[in-house]
């Protein structure tokens, strides 16, 4: 923390809320929320709840208990094989796709101040749609195909984005014009590649753009899960200056953290993390946006809230997927449509209880 | 989602703010004057250009008596229609942008952001999918039941409470509508293949597939629609000083308020049927327009009607002569060329508000 940091720790109501963990030199300190931890431990709970059920449901049922049983070792080799080999890839990627895109809502919207904020002002999602679909559709492109150019896809947006956006330093307002217009234009282009492309492409490629985890296997957990080991960490070094980031551009700068170093590198990071879901499930919609509202409604801390929004994220994904598959027997849905309706009535209710509550 | 705090520091009083209000005005009714020329001259590109690049004397001498020559049945069986809902669809959209920036106090809103595109789309899907219809316009009339839909339960959303609709509350109303239908539009698009083949060439947007028979049946959406946005632009302006001001000024908000709505909903779901979901254009233009004459709907709104089927035709003209023998999709067009316009504006100039 800074040196105005107040003597007192942080309070909301009667008792202190957080407790800060010094080194002896004082050099290193953290501050630790108890219901930010605890609320991050109960949703993990949750989804591996889901996920046992989830584990345990298809075309061959299995009990919860020989889940369990299954997962600790001492399945049979018909259980072993069904869970280890075909759904429990599934689920792995569901949680870390999850995590990755509720951390991405999370940097965004509080790097835009604005609850609405995610990664699609920066285009991400719209470019990542452009290069999964130019893949499909030009080369005929399978799985990591598909990933690797989605991801150059929506990394080229956002520096696209970026770029035009810069004038003296980035301001959050002009990124989102941009970004708007450069989504507006790729929206275009990928309804001229739809258009264009033969039916059984089409088809294929529209499972993909509304994100899916259909047959998702070990090749699909491992740089999943390598693209979430390196963001994290550093996200965890950006996350102090962010809350400072947060208290408005003139103070942060009167704090003495680099104002623009800081947003483009955490810009970076959030579109990192989009782009590792992106990767491994295509454009999943929702879910980094409401993953940080959900968080920080749960914990009630203020700041960005990264590790539950998360833990949040991951729990939002494992279940819209659970849900997705059970919603048509022979169709399987992609776990997108599940969540953009959540998303829509999770939307309906925030509204309703702030309207009761006269806060919009 | 940009708020009138962020844009604040933006705001630049204009260059002609300068100017004394009358030359202030004369600017303007330059600017009117300048757009309706830019459309006429968009209707006479729009008539001769084509497979069958005709001279503008022709086009003129075929308007005038229809003497059953290969041209005169070229310009008034395919390009009198398709010009006329260029037209139609194209001032719908550039009003219906107006007004949702207007509505929401957001100068980057676009009329998709009320979900009433999402509405009108999942009509057409419903009207596909579940009720076996295989032209596209039968689907029309399902297109405005999904808008309806779409707008009745943005607005039983946003309003109640204290204060009614206010900007935030129709915003997130209209997410939420849009996400829910969006979602169900793609699962039956995704359980049913034959519709997902019919509607990816429809959500390109394009005039190509308007016929007078499309233009009949909007019209009247669109006359009624653009008629109730013009009669709002004085509680419209009274609006923009925030809720209280405009009380203050005598301004019925909530009535203004469901009324534009209402407008968007007739104007959003006529242009989306008949031509797709062009929203691009309902963003820039309404944009440009404050540009040239200042936050002020009086101005703004007859200009975006003039602006936007001017803009929405030049492109659908440009998409027919860029990929000879091939056409482009206006939709296309737009979205390729108008963004970086859009773009270019947006760094060169400062953003003014709604």
């Amino acid at each position: 923390m800074t040196a105005q940091a107040p003597a007192r720790t942080a309070r909301s109501g009667p008792r202190a809320r957080s407790h800060v963990v010094r080194s002896r030199s004082h050099r290193f300190s953290l501050r630790v929320d108890v219901r930010a931890v605890t609320v991050c431990v109960l949703v993990l709970a949750a989804t591996a709840a889901v996920g046992v059920l989830a584990l345990g449901t298809g075309e061959y049922t299995i009990s919860p208990a020989d889940v369990v049983r299954t997962l600790l070792g001492n399945g049979s080799p018909r259980t072993d094989f069904v869970i280890n080999d075909l759904r429990l890839p599934r689920l792995i990627t569901g949680i870390l796709v999850g995590a990755a895109l509720g951390l991405s809502g999370a940097l965004f919207q509080s790097l835009t101040r604005n609850p609405l904020g995610s990664p699609d002002i920066v285009g991400f999602t719209y470019g990542s749609a452009t290069g999964g679909l130019l893949v499909v559709l030009l080369a005929g492109g399978t799985g990591g195909e598909i990933a690797v150019g989605a991801v150059g896809g929506g990394l080229a947006t956002a520096v696209l984005v970026y770029v035009l956006a810069w004038r003296q330093g980035i301001h959050g307002y002009r990124l989102v014009l941009v970004g708007i217009g450069v989504s507006a234009l790729l929206q275009g282009v990928n309804a001229y590649l739809l258009a264009k492309a033969r039916f059984t492409q089409a088809a294929q490629a529209m499972v993909w753009l509304n994100g899916s985890l259909n047959g998702r296997g070990w090749a699909d957990v491992r740089p999943a899960a390598l693209g979430l080991l390196v963001v994290l960490p550093l996200v965890a070094l950006a996350a102090s200056r962010l809350k400072i980031l947060e208290m408005g551009d003139d103070v942060a700068g009167g704090l003495g953290v680099p104002v623009q170093r800081t947003r483009l590198v955490i810009l970076v990071l959030a579109t990192a993390a989009c782009a590792v879901a992106t990767a491994a499930a295509g454009p999943i919609p929702f879910v980094a946006l409401i993953a940080p509202q959900l968080a920080r409604r749960l914990t009630r801390a203020p700041g960005p809230n990264l590790l539950a929004a998360a833990c949040t994220g991951a729990f939002l994904v494992v279940t819209a997927d659970f849900a997705s598959q059970r919603i048509h027997e022979s169709a399987q849905l992609p776990v997108g449509v599940v969540t953009a309706v959540v998303g829509g009535v999770y939307l309906g209710l925030l509204l309703r209880r702030q309207r009761r509550v006269g806060r919009i | 989602m940009a708020t009138e705090a962020d844009a604040a520091p933006l705001v630049q009083t204009n260059k002609t703010r300068k100017q004394s209000p009358r030359r202030r005005n004369s600017t303007r009714t330059l600017a009117v004057l300048g757009a309706l020329l830019l459309l006429l001259t968009a209707v006479m590109l729009s008539l001769a250009v084509g497979s069958r690049a005709l001279a503008p004397s022709v086009v003129v001498d075929a308007l005038l008596h229809d003497d059953g020559s290969t041209a005169a049945s070229v310009i008034w069986d395919v390009r009198v229609p398709r010009t006329l809902a260029g037209i139609a669809a194209g001032a719908a959209l550039g009003v219906a942008g107006a007004l949702i920036q207007a509505l929401t106090r957001n100068p980057l809103a676009d009329p998709g952001l009320l979900g009433i595109n999402a509405g009108a789309a999942t009509g057409v899907v419903v009207s596909l999918t579940a009720l076996g219809i295989t032209s596209l316009w039968a689907s029309v009339w399902f297109a405005m039941v999904g808008a309806v839909v779409a707008g009745l339960l943005v607005y039983s959303l946003a309003s109640g409470g204290r204060g009614g609709a206010t900007p935030e509350r129709l915003a997130l109303g209209g997410a939420v509508v849009a996400a829910v239908f969006t979602g169900i539009s793609q699962t039956l698009m995704l359980l049913d293949a034959q519709a997902l083949d019919q509607l990816r060439f429809w959500s390109v947007g394009s005039l190509a597939r308007a016929d007078s028979e499309t233009l009949t049946t909007i019209t009247p959406f669109v006359t009624v629609g653009l008629v109730l946005a013009l009669a709002l632009v004085r509680p419209l302006n009274a609006l923009a000083l925030g809720d209280d001001g405009a009380r203050a000024l005598g301004a019925h908000v909530d009535r203004t308020r469901f009324l534009g709505l209402a407008a968007m909903t007739l104007l959003c779901g006529a242009a989306t049927s008949a031509v797709g979901p062009l929203v691009f254009v309902g963003l820039a233009v309404p944009h440009i327009a404050r540009m040239i004459a200042g936050a002020d709907q009086r101005w703004t709104l007859p200009l975006s009607l003039l602006l936007a089927p001017a803009l929405l035709l030049f492109a659908d003209v440009l998409g027919r002569v860029a990929v000879r023998p091939d056409e482009l999709d206006a939709g296309v067009v737009t979205a390729v060329v108008g963004a970086p316009v859009f773009i270019a504006l947006v760094r060169y100039r400062r953003a003014v508000t709604a």
